[in-house]
């Protein structure tokens, strides 16, 4: 117990160091994010796109400087409360903004929605985060799963096809995403006959496929993502289906592995609320800025950090700095129109974006716009309550 | 279920399980017969993944290029790899216990991982099918099953025949085994025991490096990828008894088998129904199908 005690209080003693040391006035950002392991290239680019806004701006948010605590949240759930808790009681953060894993987002809003700190997610699309556990200190400037799954539901049911079968890892992004689609694709007429599921993260899909060789739909919708998103979308293809039977999908099935998937994925149609060609002045302003920066192309991650940035930018502005006035904070972010590179949007009650779903397919090594698949699509937020 | 998708699923397990066989044959020498519990395996079949992601354009720039020699140049390197890990590290892990052999080898996982990284990035790779092999086969109406996955049913199958030889009709596999069952009096005998596990267990590290070459075109080769087949591999070995060759394809075809229709029939349950096997299979016989010796 003693040591405990002295502990505790060696760490109080830090953290009053640490704030004393600190030259007032400056709002310190916590970023939470993956630097190793599988997401660390996603990590990297939300971080470099929120930096560049700040830069944008004179490194300054609201007439405060802006300072960063950084924090490698490995991607693992297990560790995401202890090290959200770090954040804002060692670091003392003002604001928390993390991360891409959705089981470390969802650790990071109940903390959050606990310590009343002001959370801004910029990629992690679990509909929890702006569903039962929505808070007025809890924003999200990527997605959630239900939105692309939705838009592509429409997009489907539009297009003429009335039996799909779907196919997903068994986990709850992909749950989220297949139930988006067939709520749309169902309304629309069109019937959803098979619910495939691979077990998270086995990546053996044969058997599935002859599954959907046998049942015949006029279309497959699928979310996968990275590695599996690869195998998947070349299995596809190797086992002839893609020739006979369309294949369609989250955003996520074609991006950031293109490269991989070479001529496989060429003309696969995917719902997300971003491209690689908006070709709007915004956007290319945009691009143009990031690749100075950075020397690399930007992609969602980087405009999701990036637009977090801006969030945080317009809360800050209309408390004129002070944090501590969370009401007016989200007043104004929900009555504000982001100017995303995306495209503008605004925010749900619920604090998740309001967002045009872009149709895109796949041209080469791009994922090009072939048009809107949902104007304004707002995320239900089932279960919140605010 | 109609026949002919009966048939094609039948297909489909068959060629799982020779999959699975060809990534836990690696393991099989070395926790099978040599007695290590090598968590690395998984980073050994990784880095065979990467190896014919990498070597390909240093391959064609030196050699004129093509699949095949790329296969043989990385089958090389694994072969140097493992015997200098062996003399390095494993050769001080036999008489150890288990906990520190897991701790080693898990180790080596986060090493390997890392250099993966730093070399070759964290992002994921396609490699090329060969062109030779880059058909497909018309099966059903609507399917078509991809040459290539044939011919690794084939190296699995070939893989599968030549250690069973090597093992139980040559010379060489009659010290091996003797080895296993008791070193030191391989070593009176005169036998040198110690290169002959360095090489048992470079063949080793060989096996799962071409598993993870020859897989790479159809599973593309991504961070992690080794962790992914480390569980499913020792699944493999313990179903099919410790030490047996016979025993882990046979274990290997029956995953295959159970994985392919669970997926199809039972799916709520798909991910554990592997692992409900082994459960039974280990209530019924608890060294295994075919414990060796």
């Amino acid at each position: 117990m003693k040591k405990t005690y002295i502990g505790m209080f060696a760490a109080t003693a830090l953290a009053s160091t640490v704030t004393f040391a600190q030259a007032p006035g400056k709002v310190k950002v916590g970023l939470m994010l993956p630097a190793t392991g599988t997401y660390a290239a996603l990590g990297t680019a939300i971080e470099n796109g929120f930096r560049l806004y700040v830069d944008e701006q004179g490194g300054k948010l609201g007439g405060r400087e802006i300072e960063f605590v950084k924090l490698d949240d490995e991607s693992d759930p297990s560790k995401a409360t202890d090290n959200a808790k770090k954040l804002i009681k060692r670091d003392n953060v003002d604001v928390l903004v993390g991360t891409v894993h959705s089981g470390v987002a969802m650790a990071m809003a109940k903390v959050a929605k606990d310590t009343g700190t002001l959370l801004i997610v910029p990629n992690a699309g679990a509909d929890a985060v702006t569903g039962p556990m929505c808070a007025q200190n809890i924003f999200r400037s990527s997605f959630s799963n239900w939105q692309p799954g939705f838009a592509m539901g429409e997009a489907a049911a539009k297009k003429g096809y009335k039996k799909a079968v779907t196919i997903t890892w068994k986990y709850a992004a992909g749950q989220e995403s297949i139930n988006g689609f067939k709520e749309a694709f169902e309304k629309n007429g069109g019937k959803v006959t098979d619910d495939l599921q691979v077990p998270f993260p086995n990546v053996e899909f044969q058997a599935l496929l002859t599954q959907i060789a046998a049942s015949k739909p006029d279309v497959v919708y699928t979310f996968f993502a990275g590695g599996g998103a690869v195998k998947f979308v070349k299995d596809y293809a190797s086992s002839g289906l893609k020739a006979t039977i369309p294949l369609v999908g989250a955003g996520f099935l074609t991006d950031g592995t293109l490269d991989a998937q070479g001529a496989d994925a060429e003309g696969i149609q995917t719902t997300l609320h971003y491209a690689d060609s908006l070709g709007t002045p915004r956007d290319n302003a945009f691009r143009l800025a990031y690749a100075k920066a950075f020397k690399s192309q930007p992609d969602v991650y980087a405009v999701q950090g990036y637009d977090a940035a801006q969030m945080l930018g317009i809360g800050l502005t209309a408390v004129n700095g002070d944090v501590s006035k969370k009401a007016e904070f989200a007043a104004a972010l929900e009555k504000a129109k982001i100017d995303s590179p995306r495209g503008a949007f605004t925010l749900s009650k619920a604090h998740n974006p309001i967002q045009d779903i872009y149709l895109r397919q796949v041209s080469g090594k791009e994922n090009k716009v072939v048009g809107i698949a949902s104007k304004a699509l707002a995320d239900p937020a089932r279960g919140c309550r605010m | 279920m109609d026949f002919t998708i009966f048939l094609i699923q039948l297909l489909n397990s068959l060629q799982y399980g020779l999959l699975l066989f060809l990534v836990a044959s690696g393991l099989t020498l070395i926790f099978g017969i040599m007695g290590v519990i090598n968590l690395a395996h998984g980073s050994f079949y990784m880095i065979g993944g990467y190896m014919a992601f990498a070597l390909a354009p240093i391959v064609a720039a030196t050699f004129g290029g093509g699949f095949f020699s790329t296969l043989c140049v990385g089958l090389v390197l694994a072969v140097v790899l493992g015997y200098v890990l062996e003399w390095a590290f494993y050769s001080y892990l036999y008489e150890r216990e288990h906990l520190q052999q897991v701790l080693m080898t898990y180790g080596l996982i986060l090493v390997f991982e890392e250099l993966r990284s730093l070399l070759v990035g964290d992002d994921v790779h396609g490699v090329k099918v060969p062109d030779l092999l880059a058909g497909s086969l018309p099966l059903g109406e609507v399917m078509t099953y991809p040459v290539y996955r044939l011919f690794i049913s084939a190296v699995c199958v070939a893989l599968a025949l030549g250690m069973y030889f090597v093992f139980s009709r040559t010379r060489l596999g009659m010290m091996i085994r003797a080895g296993s069952t008791n070193r030191e009096m391989v070593q009176s005998l005169g036998i040198d025991i110690k290169f002959l596990y360095r090489v048992v267990f470079a063949a080793g590290v060989a096996i799962a490096v071409l598993a993870g070459m020859v897989a790479a075109p159809v599973s593309s080769v991504y961070p992690g990828m080794g962790n992914q087949v480390l569980i499913i591999c020792f699944v493999v070995v313990v179903i099919g008894g410790i030490g047996s060759i016979r025993g882990a394809l046979v274990a290997a075809l029956l995953i295959g088998l159970v994985d392919t229709f669970g997926k199809v029939l039972l799916p709520d349950a798909a991910g554990v129904l592997v692992y409900v096997l082994m459960a039974l299979i280990l209530l019924w016989k608890p060294d295994g199908l075919f414990k060796a010796g």
